[in-house]
């Protein structure tokens, strides 16, 4: 009584290996003592997170919000204290590191308090964003490997033709989907009841391999009075008929085209352990905090065990009994990579780690030429053509072998395992796929450099321009008074902190510096090298030389002068001491420089504005910059503004200075 | 008659259809060089100067008019000497020895915060307005949009800005070359 299926072009039969793990129940791991909870635990960007260091957290709580659509929040497995949010090793094959939020136990798995989500209601209402939220925050994410977050699965316009339920489980060894479809089937029907009422979907097809019969067997019994028609469809074991397109091309004769996906043509698939999560959250609100990992290979016992998310491999490893220490694939031993390290805690993705013994994973032979049989064409099941991608991606030519849609390639391995020469097809693919991705990253980059380039040019145009504008104008007004002059123009200034003292024009500042420089030279009994105003010099260059000669000169006072009691008397009487620690001189000068040029400053403003309203010319300064913003600020009074300068200039020297004093005192 | 009526037409027809290419050249002139921006579209967007011109559109430039070469480009690298070698049909020449320009990683430049005195002098100089600050005010430059030119560290009066080596990380991270394993030799 089973329906009709469509064989998809090519696929292998590697041993299965499941017998190893699929008699064992699955078994709750204990809680470990410590977990490693990596912030990025789904395709997108990665969770912003929420908590702070030394934070006590309770089970379910969330730890990283999601950021951005194509992202999916991560919470705290189970109750006890943050210790650490830094860079950590993660299950990656590159064995870098990223952020990772480190969790102390405290044994006490205290849940948070749970509010359910009416989805029904909502749904009513019609308003499926809400559920999509709602999934998203409970980070719910593909499950079969590829960690696509899952509320964006959920989208739907139309009502779907097909939904899949995709319980293959193709790869060897793995078995976790298949205890799960014999333990929970119930959960997992009332799961795909809900996946298919929010996406509308006209007919639901479970395609499960036909080597899991228990599975087959569990899951049709729980659809008999489900209220809804669904049809569990036993496939034929072919790897990998648990991919995407070779499930729905099996369940439904649908060849999903390249660079289309298959909800363009009604299908939408979804992975068992994925719509059990959308069941937890949903019906228990419940975070995916735990995933069933299978723990096969080189073990006294292997198992299917349930694990916190964040649990170290070395845990999992050692609860199963590793027999010899050995390398651990993470995933399937066709997809898997193997791990750098088994420090790393277990992320969503992971759903089985096999310790390698040499009887199953002997060493790879030694790759031979291509002999061009064909053999990987055949066996391809993306109907590509494995040896031209490989000569292309060897000979590093990229855009012929995207032309041979490499894109489309899914990794399966496929044509590595029938490939007689004995040659890593797989790793020549991925090579060629990310310096693909990392030429187009940096062609991006070389684009937004050039377009912010293109604009400060064009910004500075439009600044000389302003500014002649402003001179020719103040030049026409000159028998007005200088306090009846016209306003500057305010035309753009860089908000932000700086809103109070306005922004000294390139002049004002390197006058400034200057001033400064001299004070500093005079007030240490030496003649200035130069006149405070050395017109022939340009003045930036003239500010760079006086702050390196200023810069020396301070230093050289600082080795010899025990306190600087007032700023403006910078270099103070030389009284000889012995040689103060370096980073302490470093910054003292520091601090002695910025107190010169606060009081500068400040003498200056006051001056300027005991006299005559300064004109305060706007320097922009990264206004066009998103993240920056730009907040168009009404002309201040000039008078105000300038005794507003002053006296924050005068704070500033004052605290400078009290800044160097307690340096000093604290030596 | 006919012959002189053959030169007429002839000479007519001349003067007619090179007043429409005189018309045609101004009015669909082409502004900018289509090779300069083929060629400015290869570089890095550096905007360094290690070539020697000051910006990559400058540089670009003047190898479509044949007035430099193509290896002048450090952060463009060996490939980016490839790719001009490709687009101009020429032939590949690497980085001149001793000439200085060699490739080197990518890195951003980073502020010490507490040193730096607020002076603006590297927001002028950053060609892609990378640096964020404003007088007197602690400066600090936004990682993504630095591209690495060091063009701001000369101006800085305290030497408060260090390249900082951008690593890898895992998202862009990249699998290696396959290791093509040498034939053992007993
Ligand atoms: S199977 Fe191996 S040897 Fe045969 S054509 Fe493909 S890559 Fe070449
Ligand atoms: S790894 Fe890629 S090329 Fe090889 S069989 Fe699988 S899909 Fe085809
Ligand atoms: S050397 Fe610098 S300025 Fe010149 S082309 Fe290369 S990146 Fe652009
Ligand atoms: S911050 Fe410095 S190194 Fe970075 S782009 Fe700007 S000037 Fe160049």
């Amino acid at each position: 009584m089973n329906a009709q299926i469509f064989p998809f072009h090519g696929g292998v039969h590697p041993p299965e290996m499941k017998d190893l793990s699929n008699r064992s129940p699955i078994v709750a791991m204990p809680i470990p003592a410590r977990l490693s909870i990596p912030l990025q635990q789904s395709i997108g960007n990665i969770a912003q997170p929420l908590v702070s260091v030394g934070e006590r957290v309770l089970k379910g709580q969330m730890l990283a919000a999601a950021n951005g659509n194509i992202s999916a929040a991560v919470h705290a497995p189970t109750s006890g204290q943050v210790i650490a949010l830094d860079a950590q090793a993660v299950a990656h094959p590159s064995g870098l590191t990223q952020s990772c939020l480190t969790l102390a136990s405290d044994g006490l798995d205290e849940w948070i308090a749970r509010e359910k989500f009416d989805w029904r209601a909502a749904m009513q209402r019609g308003d499926a964003k809400a559920i999509r939220e709602y999934v998203q925050n409970m980070g719910v994410v593909g499950q079969g490997g590829a960690v696509f977050p899952s509320h964006l699965k959920l989208i739907s316009r139309e009502p779907l033709d097909t939904l899949i339920i995709n319980g293959a489980e193709c790869e060897p060894y793995i078995t976790c989907d298949d205890r799960l479809m014999r333990e929970r089937a119930i959960e997992i029907v009332a799961g795909i009841a809900i996946v298919r009422q929010l996406l509308n979907a006209k007919q639901v097809l479970i395609g499960i391999e036909d080597n899991k019969p228990e599975a087959i067997e569990a899951l049709r019994t729980a659809l008999m009075g489900c209220g809804f028609s669904a049809q569990v469809v036993v496939v034929p074991t072919l790897y990998p008929s648990g991919g995407a397109k070779q499930l729905i091309k099996l369940l439904t004769n649908i060849e999903v085209p390249s660079g289309v996906r298959s909800t363009d043509l009604g299908v939408q698939c979804f992975n068992v352990a994925t719509i059990y999560s959308i069941y937890a959250a949903l019906e228990h609100a419940e975070p995916v905090i735990s995933r069933v990992v299978t723990l096969t290979g080189n073990v006294e016992k292997p198992c299917n065990v349930e694990a916190l998310i964040g649990t170290p491999i070395d845990d999992l490893l050692k609860f199963a009994g590793l027999k010899s220490p050995s390398d651990c694939i993470y995933g399937g031993p066709m997809m898997g990579f193997t791990l750098p390290s088994t420090q790393v805690g277990l992320t969503k993705a992971g759903n089985c780690i096999i310790a390698m013994d040499a009887a199953n994973f002997p060493e790879k032979p030694r790759e031979m030429p291509c002999i061009r049989c064909g053999e990987c064409a055949v066996a391809c099941p993306q109907e590509l053509q494995p040896m031209d991608l490989y000569w292309f991606a060897r000979s590093k030519n990229f855009g012929k072998a995207q032309e041979r849609n490499l894109f489309d390639c899914i990794e399966c391995g496929a044509c590595a395992y029938v490939c007689p020469s004995s040659i890593q097809l797989v790793d020549y693919y991925r090579f060629a796929k990310s310096e693909i991705w990392d030429a187009e990253r940096a062609k991006k980059s070389a684009d937004t450099a050039r377009e912010r380039h293109e604009f400060k040019q064009f910004r500075e145009e439009r600044e000389k321009e302003e500014k002649a504008a402003r001179l020719a104008a103040r030049a026409a007004g000159q028998s007005v008074s200088a306090r009846a002059a016209p306003k500057p123009p305010v035309g753009e200034v860089a908000a932000t902190e700086a809103s109070v003292a306005p922004i000294a024009d390139g002049d004002d500042k390197a006058a400034k510096i200057r001033a400064a420089m001299a004070r500093a030279a005079a007030a240490k009994g030496e003649t200035p090298a130069s006149s405070a105003a050395a017109p022939a010099i340009d003045a930036d260059k003239a500010a760079k030389i006086k702050a390196a000669m200023a810069a020396a000169a301070a230093k050289k006072a600082a080795a010899n002068t025990p306190a600087a009691h007032n700023p403006t008397d910078v270099a103070g009487a030389g009284l000889p001491q012995d040689t103060v620690a370096k980073p302490a001189i470093d910054e003292e000068k520091a601090a002695k420089i910025r107190a010169a040029m606060a009081a500068a400053a400040a003498k200056k403003a006051a001056k300027v504005a005991g006299e005559t309203a300064p004109v305060v010319e706007p320097v922009i300064a990264g206004v066009e910059n998103p993240v920056e913003a730009v907040v168009e600020k009404p002309a201040m009074d000039e008078e105000k503004a300038a005794k507003i300068r002053a006296a924050m200039a005068a704070a500033a020297a004052k605290k400078a200075a009290k800044a160097a004093q307690s340096d000093k005192d604290a030596q | 008659m006919s012959f002189l009526f053959a030169l007429a037409l002839m000479a007519g027809l001349a003067v007619l259809l090179g007043a429409v290419l005189g018309w045609a050249a101004i009015k669909f002139k082409v502004d900018e060089d289509p090779l300069v921006d083929k060629i400015d579209a290869v570089l890095p967007q550096t905007q360094c100067g290690q070539c020697g011109y000051p910006g990559c559109k400058p540089y670009a430039t003047a190898i479509a008019n044949d007035e430099a070469p193509i290896n002048q480009c450090p952060p463009g690298g060996t490939d980016g000497i490839h790719k001009l070698a490709e687009l101009l049909g020429k032939e590949f020449i690497p980085f001149d020895d001793g000439g200085g320009a060699a490739e080197k990683p990518r890195a951003v430049a980073v502020i010490r915060e507490d040193v730096c005195i607020g002076c603006t002098l590297c927001i002028q100089a950053c060609p892609v307005d990378a640096i964020v600050g404003a007088a007197k005010q602690l400066h600090t430059v936004i990682e993504s949009e630095c591209t690495g030119c060091e063009l701001c560290i000369a101006p800085c009066p305290v030497d408060c800005i260090d390249m900082v080596v951008v690593g890898e990380n895992v998202n862009t991270w990249k699998w290696r070359y396959p290791v093509i394993q040498l034939k053992q030799v007993h």
